[in-house]
């Protein structure tokens, strides 16, 4: 075998005045960094396996271990980066296509960062959300062109049927991650999550575990091109479905699960031997125009009687106005735009970090165009690819956002740090894997409670946030562009996402 | 209706309409339905899940048996495109043609075909458990037949081809990485898929073709022995993992 050109990406630090050779990091680390010497009662690492994710440091009682970028500098180049020299030895060494895990880390303008918010002062008061009453519950499906009341003696009631909808609590979702790509505990603690703080969380393509039954009410059921685990209990139990045609991290490109990831479990879920790969391909061979997305639509509400909202997930890309626009008249009760940052469980690298467009940008081009055309009220929309924040939340929402949808937020919740190994299926975190060692590291119990902390703190600061703008109902916010302001933008990208420049009235 | 048995006019029906006719049908019991003047409404006996008898007299739709689990559809006619898809249990039987990416996804049941069939037939269908789809093709299949085939048995018997006459799909078991594909007559290498390799036939196969087609024969009225009588091809996947080398860890 000819040398590797590629060194380690971190340097591990050990203090070894604080080592206790107590060999927790070298349990802990499932890429086999630390080793223990019983000879010289010492630890040492090989760090070229390390993949940065702080399991390590973060366990070690003494805290003797400090995991940094490595030291080991190329001559500066500004075209030439580290990552592009490394990127191509790996390629000279392999020949294979690189893949990553998360979303895109490349330093696009991240547009949420260059938006401000309004409050409110003199001339409308603000309302404090601590004392006021202060909606924030959201429907998501479609809504008609009017609703008629019937007055019965002191009793009104609503004369039009509605179409089916699912009631949010807040306006947020947990976004698709399949059993597969994460652990079963994983799964379990964002359907306890869900349910304790009345939303959803969304099965992806992997089908539904048996004994994730119980959180029906609060499932969104993937149908993906390779229909993994779709059959008629799966169908009924959700409350509602979500097409696949694409996600942000990798738009046009399917999903592939290693055969060493479809474990006895993850086969029993998604309905296929054990040890197969599970190939999901980007084209829908039942699917070729908006004609035949109606169809599917369709399919799936003649199968569930049109009693669930039947959603479609595409990613954001260039044409993604008009293609919301047919997605819309196919029959979506909403429809769910990935943008160029949202996450993965693996993904060509090429891929994740040049295909797509930023979901500020697609969400403001979808929300413009549905209003022009006078079909806003007839889908939902849930804007995703990284929303990190409360502050992301609201200010996609008033782009024209429904609900947004968290994926890579919630798995920072569970411990997540970002190390975009996901692909590798050794997840230290015990989030992006199947090794029974390492999955019972995430407590479901402690994963859960930590996921709804981090949902009570958003809703409370986005409540802080509309309070503030002189706004008592989360509905009152979706596309009013009025109260957002853009820093640092120039007059093409103001425009697009229909907003004005700080400063102006 | 009479003894379980329903007759349903669909002439100038809606789909919708239809097909909350045919699950009223079902939840009361019907043992036999028959429906009739049926023309281009799609998802008839999409997740039908109890043990019923469907004729059909005319042309159904698109999604013919969509998710179905359990009834018997018999069709006196063509049906069109995605018939069966992602279908779990049950039996299709089609006097006539059928359309693109027939037994879309299928998980088990069978689906039999008199005659030819469109493009991407037994695409994704795959098997678990002790589940395991048929689909029984008694013409030819247009290119990409048993296109990511992870499971099941995909047969065609190119009756329909004149003699000395090839079939003419290429790709065929492009992705494939499970299953078995029999197709009577031969195909060429170039009208393979990378993913599939031709091997021989051996006993277990022909016990199970001749299963296959002693009920296709059945169903059609048709000699089993004197299409057993032709050479079969037998194509199989290289690998069950045929993407495993694409990716640099
Ligand atoms: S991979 Fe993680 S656990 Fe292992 S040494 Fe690096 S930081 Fe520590
Ligand atoms: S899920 Fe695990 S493997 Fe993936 S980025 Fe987070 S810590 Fe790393």
């Amino acid at each position: 075998m000819s040398l590797s050109l590629l060194t380690a990406e971190f340097h591990v630090e050990r203090d070894e005045i604080r080592c206790i050779a107590c060999q927790v990091c070298v349990r802990q680390c499932a890429n086999d960094v630390h080793v223990y010497d019983p000879d010289d009662d010492r630890v040492y690492s090989d760090e070229t396996r390390c993949v940065g994710c702080h399991r390590c440091a973060t366990l070690c009682p003494t805290r003797a271990l400090t995991i940094r970028c490595t030291p080991q500098e190329f001559r500066a180049n500004a075209n030439w980066s580290p990552s592009i020299i490394t990127s191509v030895f790996k390629q000279a060494e392999t020949g294979g296509v690189l893949l990553t895990g998360m979303g895109c880390d490349q330093p696009y303008p991240i547009y949420f960062d260059h938006i401000l918010l309004n409050a409110a002062q003199v001339t409308n008061p603000s309302i404090d959300p601590l004392r006021e009453p202060m909606e924030l519950r959201t429907f998501i499906g479609r809504k008609p062109e009017q609703v008629g009341v019937v007055q019965d003696r002191d009793n009104m009631r609503l004369e039009t049927r509605l179409a089916p909808q699912l009631v949010l609590e807040t306006p947020i979702l947990f976004s698709a991650m399949s059993y597969g790509s994460i652990s079963y505990n994983a799964c379990l603690s964002l359907a306890r999550a869900a349910k304790e703080c009345g939303i959803l969380y969304n099965t992806g393509e992997g089908g539904l575990h048996p004994t994730l039954y119980e959180y029906g009410p609060y499932t969104i059921a993937q149908v993906a091109s390779g229909r993994f685990g779709v059959h008629r209990a799966y169908l009924e139990t959700a409350a509602a479905l979500e097409i696949k045609i694409g996600q942000g991290a990798k738009p046009g490109i399917g999903g592939h699960l290693p055969g060493e990831k479809v474990s006895e479990d993850v086969s029993r879920t998604r309905m296929i031997p054990q040890g197969t790969d599970a190939l999901s391909p980007a084209p829908h061979h039942d699917i070729y125009s908006i004609e035949d997305l109606r169809q599917l639509i369709y399919a799936l509400k003649e199968a569930t009687n049109y009693t669930k909202p039947v959603g479609v997930k595409v990613a954001a890309v260039h044409h993604i106005a008009p293609i919301a626009s047919g997605i819309a008249r196919a029959g979506a009760d909403y429809i769910a735009i990935d943008g160029l940052r949202g996450g993965t469980g693996a993904a060509p690298t090429v891929i994740r970090n040049n295909v797509g467009i930023p979901i500020e940008m697609a969400i403001a081009a979808v929300d413009e165009r549905l209003r022009q055309e006078g079909i806003r009220n007839q889908v939902s929309l849930i804007a995703a690819g990284s929303i990190r924040s409360s502050a992301d939340v609201v200010k996609a929402i008033a782009l024209g956002a429904d609900a947004v949808y968290i994926g890579t937020a919630a798995l920072v919740a569970m411990g997540c740090h970002l190390c975009q190994k996901c692909y590798t299926g050794k997840c230290n975190w015990g989030i992006a894997t199947q090794d029974p060692y390492l999955t019972k590291r995430l407590n479901p119990n402690i994963g859960a409670r930590r996921l709804v902390n981090l949902l009570r703190a958003w809703s409370l600061e986005i409540k802080e946030m509309l309070g503030g703008m002189g706004i008592n109902a989360i509905e009152s916010l979706r596309g009013n562009r009025d109260h957002l302001r853009g820093v640092g933008l120039n007059e093409v990208e103001l425009r697009v996402l229909g907003i004005k420049a700080a400063g102006e009235s | 209706m009479r003894d379980g048995r329903w007759e349903i006019d669909a002439n100038g029906m809606h789909y919708r309409a239809l097909n909350a006719r045919l699950r009223e049908a079902v939840e009361n019991g019907a043992e036999c339905i028959v429906l009739r003047n049926v023309c281009g409404q799609r998802y008839i006996g999409a997740n039908l899940h109890r043990p019923v008898e469907i004729h059909i007299y005319g042309t159904p739709g698109n999604d013919l048996a969509a998710f179905m689990d359990g009834p018997r559809i018999i069709v006196y006619g063509n049906a069109q495109d995605a018939c069966g898809n992602t279908m779990n249990g049950g039996e299709v039987v089609i006097h006539g043609r059928a359309g693109d990416v027939t037994g879309y996804s299928i998980r088990g049941g069978k689906i039999f075909v008199r005659d030819d069939v469109g493009y991407r037939v037994g695409i994704h269908i795959k098997e678990y458990q002790e589940q395991r789809p048929f689909i029984v093709i008694g013409g030819t299949a247009q290119h990409f037949l048993g296109e990511y085939m992870a499971g099941g048995v995909l047969v065609v018997l190119g009756l329909t081809l004149r003699p000395g006459e090839c079939h003419t799909a290429t790709y065929i078991g492009t992705g494939m990485h499970g299953g078995v594909i029999y197709l009577r007559g031969k195909v060429a290498d170039y009208q393979l898929g990378r993913e599939v390799a031709s091997v021989p036939l051996e006993d277990g196969d022909w016990a199970l073709l001749r299963q296959l087609v002693q009920e296709f024969a059945a169903h059609f009225n048709r000699d089993a022995e004197e299409i057993l009588a032709a050479p079969f091809t037998k194509l199989v996947p290289l690998s069950s993992r045929p993407y495993g080398r694409l990716y640099a860890y």
